[in-house]
């Protein structure tokens, strides 16, 4: 295991994103990408899904980037990196890269990029065995187009095409584990963090570009318009998240999986959910409510039971 | 020129396509099946799997990714290549347009084939009629022999204007028709090609570059008018790579069109691909005859060739514009309608009557071909067009 870096080291290294982004105040994925890019060892190579992190960092003729970093489309952020790693292979091989230049392929994308119009190209990087990490950052809906409803929102939330009616309370089905889907695949290493607990998410990170072959990491992103909140209060929702085992911190290494941090005293699931706009109609429907509260304690239960297990 | 160290062998589009392939040995090729062109990567696997390429072949999980693969590659400075026909190359479509507003030089070879729907394998053009205007070079090709060699040039093309290249050859009648194919050796090929050299690389990390940025109103317009400048440029630079090629092979593959009795003919078919091959023939016979007919084989259609279709055309009286696909314009396929365009400036200009054929596969047989001049005789005499299109070969 490679040492574990303190934020004072951290705060020295390049973190790929530089001031001048123009991402909302208070939104969580510049902190994010920083901590991630920061955790190399190595120089990175970025392939970015189209999505708010796209938009706000690359207004030509500006680039928020100083790491070499490249956007194609929505749904093909991991194609891309498959081909960029596959033209430094074979360049290598042919002597045009030096041998001992070592390169940290990452991919960012957002929940729409990940869970739904990407997870074909996703799955198929992952199964061909690219050597990269996929970074999720998961606002849980598609914000750059205003806050529309994706695979990864949760039940009850208000979006535009989960609207709460007369009829409807939100969006009716819960969200798809991407965490097991990509689990599924059976590859080396797939985490879910957040920014809250940036310790355990540096952690993974590293532990992550340690890894031959494709890792995948979620991490839990507060989004300041898409889910209603004060911008102060970013890391307050993700930690909250954690502690309401709503987002379990836990990864899947070598098959093995393991929690990484058990909350002393598991909140209710309210505590988050009230805290924002989007589920702020929940207020009065204590039966919606409880069911959220059931699927969250399902999840945190099987993981318990999980935990310790290989799984492949 | 090495004349004595040239073979010819009998290979069908889809080997010639791959043994070309072989010998340019590119760094990446990523790919994904479909019929009719399926046989071009299934036998460049069996060229990675033997050892004889050094390429990384990426067996991708479809053609969107494919051609995204082929981006990644392209913009990490590696010689990248893929084939694909119809319905893949639609999936690709929104791609396309990205791998030339990169600058990106990447070869694509495709077996031309009906769109869905209904689904139909076979032949016709109305897949790369389809992306015709998304920034890529695009070559068709008559028969095995000219896909080899005009492969190699498109690679060296694309390489030299920084732009994509497709290679276009007939779905079955091309891809899997055998014919005597003439092939360099291989270090003929790699010599004539050398290394390529990017405009940049994504893997440069002491110079980090943001490719693929958000461009608005401020900026999109002149990113599309210096792609415009890319491929005004690339019409000499295609010119120039043919005749530097046959040069040096001692070899003549035409570049933008290809003349069969042009000179003095009063009426002409403008045609493409392989059904040329079937108009030539039908010329002959009429020649025998005594009339004066000819054809213009259209060999590149992006850039368009405007300039050298207005030279030899001017003169003629009546030109027949086959096209092997619909636009549903109502006014017939899409090379009619741009051979118009093209000719609208001239003062004295033919009578144009556009013909549509061959769709989905549909044969072209010798007896369409001659009707196909019948008619064009008939304007000629009343000096008229009566239908603003003809189907060929339609059942009654
Ligand atoms: C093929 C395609 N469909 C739709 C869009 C429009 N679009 C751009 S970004 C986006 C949503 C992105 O959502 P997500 O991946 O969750 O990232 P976020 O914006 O939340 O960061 C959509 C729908 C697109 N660019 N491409």
């Amino acid at each position: 295991m490679k040492k574990i870096l303190s934020l004072k080291e951290l705060s020295e290294r390049n973190t790929g994103l530089t001031s001048g982004h123009r991402a909302c105040s208070g939104c969580a994925f510049p902190s994010i990408i920083k901590m991630v890019v920061a955790s190399s060892d190595y120089p990175v190579v970025i392939s970015n899904a189209t999505g708010c992190l796209e938009v706000v960092s690359t207004i030509y003729p500006y680039s928020a980037w100083n790491v070499p970093w490249i956007h194609v489309a929505f749904e093909n952020a991991a194609a891309v990196i498959s081909g960029v790693e596959s033209a430094y292979k074979v360049l290598k091989k042919k002597g045009l890269i030096p041998e001992n230049e070592k390169i940290n392929f990452i991919v960012i994308g957002g929940d729409g990029g990940t869970y739904d119009i990407g997870l074909q190209a996703l799955s198929g990087a992952i199964e061909r065995g690219h050597n990269f990490l996929y970074v999720l950052y998961d606002n849980q809906a598609y914000m750059n187009t205003g806050v529309q409803r994706s695979s990864a929102t949760p039940f009850g939330a208000n979006t535009t095409t989960s609207p709460v009616g007369k009829k409807m309370p939100g969006k009716i089905q819960h969200r798809k584990d991407i965490i097991e889907i990509i689990a599924a695949h059976e590859i080396p290493y797939v985490a879910q963090a957040s920014p809250s607990h940036f310790g355990d998410l540096i952690k993974k990170v590293r532990r992550a570009f340690e890894i031959e072959g494709p890792k995948f990491i979620a991490v839990i992103s507060p989004c300041v318009p898409g889910w209603g909140y004060n911008e102060s209060e970013t890391v307050e929702l993700a930690r909250l998240a954690v502690e309401t085992c709503f987002w379990p911190l836990y990864e899947i290494d070598q098959g093995v999986y393991r929690v990484n941090y058990k909350p002393k005293e598991k909140l209710p699931v309210k505590e988050w959910l009230l805290k924002q706009d989007r589920f702020s109609h929940l207020k009065n429907r204590e039966d919606l409510i409880e069911e959220i509260q059931k699927k969250v304690d399902e999840k945190w239960e099987r993981l318990l039971r999980l935990d310790g297990q290989k799984i492949f | 020129m090495k004349t004595e160290t040239k073979k010819i062998v009998a290979k069908t589009g889809n080997e010639a396509a791959a043994y070309a392939m072989k010998q340019i040995n590119p760094d990446v090729v990523a790919a994904y099946p479909i019929t009719p062109s399926t046989e071009i990567i299934q036998i460049f696997s069996k060229y990675v799997a033997d050892g004889e390429v050094d390429t990384e072949f990426i067996p991708v999980e479809s053609e969107h990714s494919a051609i995204s693969v082929c981006i990644g590659a392209s913009t990490g400075g590696a010689r990248v290549m893929t084939a694909t026909s119809s319905q893949g190359l639609a999936l690709m479509h929104e791609i396309l347009y990205i791998a030339s507003s990169f600058r990106l030089p990447i070869v694509m070879i495709v077996g031309n084939r009906a769109l869905s729907g209904p689904i139909n394998i076979h032949c016709d053009h109305s897949d790369t009629m389809g992306s015709r205007d998304s920034g890529w070079i695009q070559i068709y090709c008559e028969n095995a022999n000219e896909v080899y060699h005009t492969i190699i040039n498109a690679v060296k093309i694309s390489e030299k204007v920084n732009l994509p290249c497709m290679v276009m050859m007939d779905g079955f009648i091309v891809t899997h028709g055998m014919e005597n194919v003439l092939i360099l050796e291989d270090e003929e090929v790699r010599e004539f090609l050398g290394k390529r050299e990017p405009l940049y690389s994504i893997l440069d990390l002491k110079n980090p570059i943001t490719v693929g940025p958000l461009a608005l109103y401020d900026y999109y317009m002149e990113h599309k008018r210096s792609q415009v400048d890319a491929i005004l440029k690339s019409k000499k630079i295609i010119s120039d790579v043919f005749e530097e090629y046959n040069r040096k092979f001692g070899l003549s593959i035409p570049s933008f069109i290809e003349e069969y009795f042009l000179d003095d003919a009063e009426i002409a078919v403008i045609a493409m691909s392989s059904a040329s091959g079937t108009l030539k023939e039908a010329v002959d016979l009429l020649r025998e005859k005594g009339e004066r007919v000819g054809i213009l084989r259209l060999k590149i259609t992006r850039p368009f060739p405007y300039e050298i279709l207005r030279k030899k055309l001017e003169n003629l009286k009546v030109v027949g514009v086959m096209d092997r696909a619909e636009t549903f314009s109502t006014m017939g396929g899409p090379v009619s309608i741009e051979v118009k365009a093209a000719l609208y400036s001239l003062i004295k200009r033919p009578l144009i009557q556009s013909f549509v054929f061959g769709l989905g596969g549909r044969e072209f047989s010798l007896e369409d071909a001659i009707k196909v001049f019948d008619i064009l005789k008939k304007i000629n005499k009343e000096n008229k067009l009566e239908e603003e299109f003809i189907y060929i070969g339609l059942r009654e």
